[in-house]
């Protein structure tokens, strides 16, 4: 069990290209920290450089009061499970579990047992002694798992796990990694593109964008509270809806639409607002033009037009609209504003 | 619903195309075939009969003799160069040559690819050169070192000068960068250092690759004619093939040429290369198409 400290972690090519601006963070001791960020954003970078797979160029790694940065990756303490579960294809399961083990000078009897204790963990017990090509996805993503509790390390650390696995597969393993975490208490960092994934599993959220930290914060103050237009339209799904407004006098207006209290500066500002805090209904005050309904069982998504803008609207599966004009209104108090210019939060 | 209705086909065009293509293949075979037939026809009567009738559909009773002979009997002067002997040498040469071969090409394709050497691109390039440097190109050097440092007339000499050449490096090193990148990683945090990860890791993953290298390296190596042509005059350290041609000079004395003998050999060194791709085979395919990952 270990806190981790980031400080001023910079990660830049011999082609002068920098993959992470330098960029610093705590993590608490059993806490899990999701990296999430589009492709590119340097959010593996970052698991790389703290696993030690990849130099730091600058800036200082503590893991646990220990300074690790020119520390091999076997030393650091830490297991990491990988996209491509990276299991040995020519070992058995046991071997596969035991093998970091087997190279510390670990007794063969505790490895049996530790591996033992593992697979019954990860449901794995019977399929001990069958190769990795024998077993199905979400079996081999167990046994990557396995690979990492097995060693009992400070750390763990998940780079893209469940991004080859299907969807249904994807969900339940996203709910036993959690709870396995929750369990045994290990502090984690997770690097995922998939921003369910980020809100579902994480304590605390970490949002990258180009290198660059947008956002920490937990999973709700992150949805709700977005710090840049970056994080607003990255996290959830739809986006949130971002409008052209204008600020004067205490309030700021959407074209001839939208009107909300607030107290900005004069001038153009971006409003952002969930689709789930629309409402909509005969008693709203503000007309919208539906183009598209998108039906998901559970609920509606209304795609349309309001003042030339796009605009998405959620509405539950009891609400029953077609294609033309209705009435909605917003919850002023779910109103996000944001800079027009750097698009932070104002 | 669709039915697929086989009516019983009661005369069936004849299909030229398949005939024609059968035709190929038996003709091909018969090509490849009726020669070692020959031989081995040869092998089992008595050179008299062959020299007076050539090759006949008979198959004589003289195959023990003609095997003992072949086998047992010295040629030469020393009494040394049996069968049995340059058969064994020639093992020698094949096995030493395949393994050697592995080993160094193995070993520096680890090299070349997980490490950052610098101008390891070069030194790749360098060493792939050696590809167009055939050892039959570089004979009179070659022999020149060989000579010089006394290795002539030994197995180092018949078989050193042979490894040298990039075949091997070239083919482990395209398959090395085939293993993925995350296994590399994998093995790092699992605290397997350079050693351990060639040893636990790379060389079970390999292992098909090193059948079909060990194929072609062992018949290459025991095909060798010229350069054992060249180092070895101690008729102790002929190999077969070369073995052969010697009985073949004897064939233009004046006594009655043992062909039945001669043949008999001939088909002795056949047999362990064919042995060898029989028996790795399977490998040999997988090896060159699959990455077993």
């Amino acid at each position: 069990m270990a806190q981790v400290s980031l400080n001023n972690i910079r990660k830049i090519y011999p082609n002068g290209y920098e993959a992470v601006v330098p960029t610093s963070f705590d993590i608490a001791d059993g806490e899990f920290v999701v990296l999430v960020g589009p492709s590119g954003c340097g959010k593996s970078t970052l698991l790389r450089m703290v696993a030690g797979l990849e130099d730091i160029s600058e800036g200082a790694l503590s893991i646990g009061d220990r300074n690790v940065n020119h520390v091999d990756p076997a030393d650091r303490d830490i297991a990491m499970v990988f996209q491509n579960y990276a299991l040995y294809p020519h070992m058995t399961v046991r071997k596969n579990i035991g093998y970091g083990l087997k190279n510390r000078k670990t007794p063969a009897s505790e490895i049996e047992d530790k591996v033992q204790t593992a697979a019954k963990m990860l449901n794995l017990t019977e399929y001990l002694d069958r190769k990795p090509s024998q077993l199905s996805g979400g079996q081999r993503q167990r046994v990557a798992m396995g690979r990492a509790v097995v060693r009992d390390p400070a750390l763990f650390l998940f780079d893209e796990p469940l991004s080859n696995l299907d969807a249904k597969l994807r969900h339940q393993m996203r709910i036993e990694i959690k709870a396995l975490q929750r369990r045994l208490g290990v502090t984690s960092i997770y690097v995922t593109h998939d921003q369910v994934e980020a809100m579902t599993m994480a304590d605390r959220i970490i949002v990258l964008n180009a290198g660059r930290i947008e956002q920490i914060g937990t999973p709700a103050e992150i949805y709700h509270r977005p710090a840049s237009t970056f994080v607003a339209s990255f996290m959830g799904a739809p986006p949130m809806n971002l409008l052209t407004a204008k600020g004067s006098g205490g309030r700021v207006t959407v074209g001839e639409t939208i009107s909300v209290a607030a107290e900005v500066a004069d001038g153009p500002v971006t409003l952002g607002i969930r689709p789930e805090d629309i409402e909509i209904g005969p008693t709203c005050d503000i007309p919208f033009t539906v183009d598209i309904v998108e039906e998901l069982g559970a609920h509606r998504l209304l795609h349309g037009q309001l003042g030339g803008q796009e605009l998405t609207i959620h509405v539950g599966k009891d609400v029953v609209v077609s294609a033309g004009p209705i009435r909605m209104s917003i919850n002023p108090d779910a109103v996000v504003l944001f800079d027009a210019k750097s698009g932070l939060a104002l | 619903m669709t039915e697929t209705t086989h009516i019983p086909v009661a005369k069936r065009p004849v299909k030229w195309g398949r005939v024609m293509d059968h035709s190929i293949l038996i003709l091909g075979s018969l090509f490849m075939l009726v020669p070692l037939l020959m031989v081995l026809q040869t092998t089992t009567t008595t050179d008299l009969e062959t020299i007076k009738n050539g090759p006949e559909f008979v198959i004589g009773d003289r195959f023990d003799d003609n095997f003992m002979a072949a086998m047992f009997k010295a040629s030469g002067f020393s009494g040394e160069n049996t069968g049995l002997r340059m058969l064994i040498n020639s093992l020698i040469l094949g096995i030493g040559f395949a393994i050697g071969k592995i080993v160094i090409g193995m070993m520096a394709a680890y090299a070349l690819v997980y490490f950052r050497l610098r101008f390891a691109t070069l030194a790749f390039w360098l060493i792939f050169t050696t590809l167009l440097l055939p050892l039959e190109v570089r004979i009179l050097p070659s022999y020149e070192i060989a000579q010089q440092l006394g290795l002539l007339n030994t197995y180092t000499g018949l078989i050193v000068p042979l490894i040298a050449s990039a075949t091997a490096t070239f083919f482990f090193r395209q398959f090395f960068r085939s293993v993925p990148e995350e296994l590399v990683e994998a093995a790092r945090i699992d605290g397997a250092g350079p050693v351990k990860f060639f040893i636990d890791i790379l060389m079970p993953l390999s292992q098909t690759m090193i059948a079909a290298m060990f194929i072609i390296m062992f018949v290459y190596g025991w095909n060798q004619y010229l350069w054992p042509t060249m180092v070895t005059t101690e008729e102790g350290m002929y190999t077969l093939v070369r073995g052969i041609k010697q009985l073949t000079q004897d064939l233009e004395g004046t006594n009655i040429p043992e062909y039945g003998r001669a043949n008999m050999l001939a088909l002795i060194a056949i047999l362990p290369p064919v042995l060898v791709v029989i028996i790795f085979q399977s490998w040999f395919v997988k090896g060159l198409t699959e990455s077993d990952k």
